[in-house]
């Protein structure tokens, strides 16, 4: 019975993510995407294998993880540190409908500053050629879904989490993923692979350690689960004892 | 008119005991909550604000538990001690969407009526963040206002204020309490506890220490035995004097110090007397100081009373 979006809460936790410094280091990565782009369509012209390699080796296995903790820890962790959540808190509001609506602020800044970029630097470097800067935008989406999820839940629980965001998605994700076979199995950016490879073409050369069904199941426990934990902590957030 | 009822309220964090069995019921009116710094005054406010279960024992307004309730909150505005309050709005902002966090029919109007009563309405565009201590103060009692509540919880409403802000919040909070509300604020000076509470309840190490009118509290406060020490041209024959007066009730003559320590009974007798005394006798004082006039010694006088 508790509202799942709240217009006030969400216009506060936009202004929050889009105002200050926040918003350029949001855009930075998406910028610096589009430079790499252009640049390697100018110097080695139109060729699919590093269309996938860019956008399947930095824009999905890092930017999209990097903006993924900016926005999903930066929707909540700030105001549970200062204190001034406890506004949202002393009203009358399900703390449930508090972290659905920071939950779909989050989605919605990840998505947009990772699909739009993908899509164009997909095109810029092969014109979309193969499906292939499709393939990598839906990954994108999907992938920013369940990382605004647990990025969230993490900066609900944790007071470090984007050191601990940043850890599980340049670590995790990124080095211990292609060390040790068994983590790929428990990586988002893993699980969106296995979309963008049913997309994509066949000669495309994208592949998944997981198979698509495993994929969605895990995508979907993880941004349910997430979110339904973060709504539990929140629910049984108290203020830490300053004395 | 609202009660909040705290009975039997114990709250630990871990082996710490914050918060030692207390039972006190805070009505209509305004209450001082009394007590040192790390007597226990946020856990007591963050309990009565929904903000921390009790331990043990239960917190209520009226018979409604507060841990959990979000529905509490129409009845209750909370003026927290911290400082974060989304710096990038504006005043006017702020307290626009905590009117409208509360779902209230004219959350416009409501934001205005609340800013024009903390003489805010002027500041209203400014950005939070260029606020002066007292502003923002002003700003968070607007918040907590917006929406008319029959509980007012304070945290420290007073620390860093200058005089004027301090007598300004004051009637503000002294006309809140006329009107019925149920207003409670915390504070570790008596003086500005007196000033404003009728009634007082007075927090140490956790425990209630005492409760009841500023008058009564005054009065167990002035009426401890005080300690002095005393330096004198002839401290053994001040000390013969000063015994033979009833307002003195144990004399030690410390060799080390080579001065009197004086365990005073009644304050006000003593205090004229002792000047008398050293005159009659012939006898100069040469250090007259109060050596547990702390704020804490005061405290656990009344904790061991």
């Amino acid at each position: 019975m508790s509202a799942i979006y709240n217009p006030t809460v969400a216009r506060l936790t936009y202004r929050a993510l889009l105002g200050r410094r926040r918003a350029l280091i949001l855009l930075s990565l998406p910028a610096l995407l589009l430079v790499i782009a252009v640049a390697v369509r100018a110097l080695a012209g139109v060729d699919d294998r590093a269309a996938t390699e860019i956008l399947g080796g930095f824009a999905l296995a890092s930017m999209v993880p990097l903006i993924g903790v900016i926005a999903g820890t930066g929707a909540i962790a700030p105001e549970i540190d200062d204190g001034s959540i406890v506004y949202l808190l002393s009203k009358p509001l399900d703390r449930r409908t508090i972290i659905l609506t920071k939950l779909w602020v989050a989605i919605g800044v990840t998505v947009a500053f990772t699909t739009v970029p993908i899509l164009v630097a997909g095109l810029i470097l092969n014109g979309n050629s193969q499906q292939i800067a499709t393939a990598f935008a839906v990954a994108a989406g999907v992938a920013s879904i369940a990382y605004s999820a647990v990025f969230l839940l993490l900066g609900t629980v944790s007071r470090n989490a984007v050191v601990f965001g940043l850890v599980y998605a340049l670590i995790w994700e990124a080095l211990f993923g292609s060390l040790v076979p068994g983590a790929r199995t428990l990586s988002v950016q893993q699980w969106s692979l296995a979309l963008a490879e049913r997309i994509a073409a066949d000669g495309a050369d994208i592949t998944s350690d997981v198979a698509l069904p495993t994929a969605v199941i895990f995508l979907a426990a993880a941004t349910v689960l997430g979110t339904w934990y973060a709504g539990e902590r929140l629910r049984a957030l108290t203020m830490a004892n300053d004395e | 008119m609202t009660t909040i009822h705290i009975a039997k309220t114990s709250r630990w964090f871990g082996n710490v005991v914050a918060v030692n069995d207390v039972t006190m019921d805070i009505r209509p009116g305004v209450t001082g909550l009394l007590g040192p710094n790390g007597a226990g005054k946020s856990t007591l406010i963050h309990m009565m604000s929904g903000f921390l279960a009790p331990s043990s024992g239960a917190v209520t307004l009226d018979e409604r538990p507060i841990w959990r309730n979000a529905a509490a909150y129409r009845e209750i505005g909370l003026v927290p001690e911290r400082e974060g309050m989304y710096d990038y709005l504006t005043g006017g902002e702020f307290v626009l969407a905590n009117a409208e966090l509360h779902g209230l029919p004219d959350p416009g109007a409501a934001a205005r009526r609340a800013l024009d009563t903390v003489d805010m309405t002027g500041a209203a565009d400014r950005r939070i963040s260029t606020y002066s201590k007292g502003m923002r103060q002003r700003v968070k009692m607007a918040s907590a206002l917006v929406h008319d509540p029959s509980v007012l919880l304070l945290d420290e409403p007073f620390n860093g204020m200058d005089p004027r802000q301090r007598m300004h919040l004051m009637d503000l909070l002294r006309t809140m309490g006329d009107e019925g509300r149920t207003v409670l604020f915390s504070s570790h000076i008596l003086e500005e506890v007196e000033q404003l509470a009728t009634h007082i309840e007075v927090i140490v190490a956790g425990r209630h220490a005492a409760s009841g009118d500023y008058r009564r509290i005054r009065r167990l406060m002035t009426d401890r035995p005080h300690r002095y020490l005393v330096r004198s041209s002839d401290d053994r024959a001040l000390a013969a004097a000063l015994i033979a007066d009833p307002s003195t009730s144990g004399i030690e003559f410390d060799a080390a110090e080579r001065a009197l320590r004086v365990q005073a009974v009644d304050f006000g007798r003593f205090t004229t007397r002792l000047p008398l005394l050293a005159r009659d006798n012939g006898i100069r004082l040469l250090t007259v100081s109060p050596s547990d006039e702390s704020l804490e010694s005061v405290f656990s006088y009344l904790v061991s009373a």
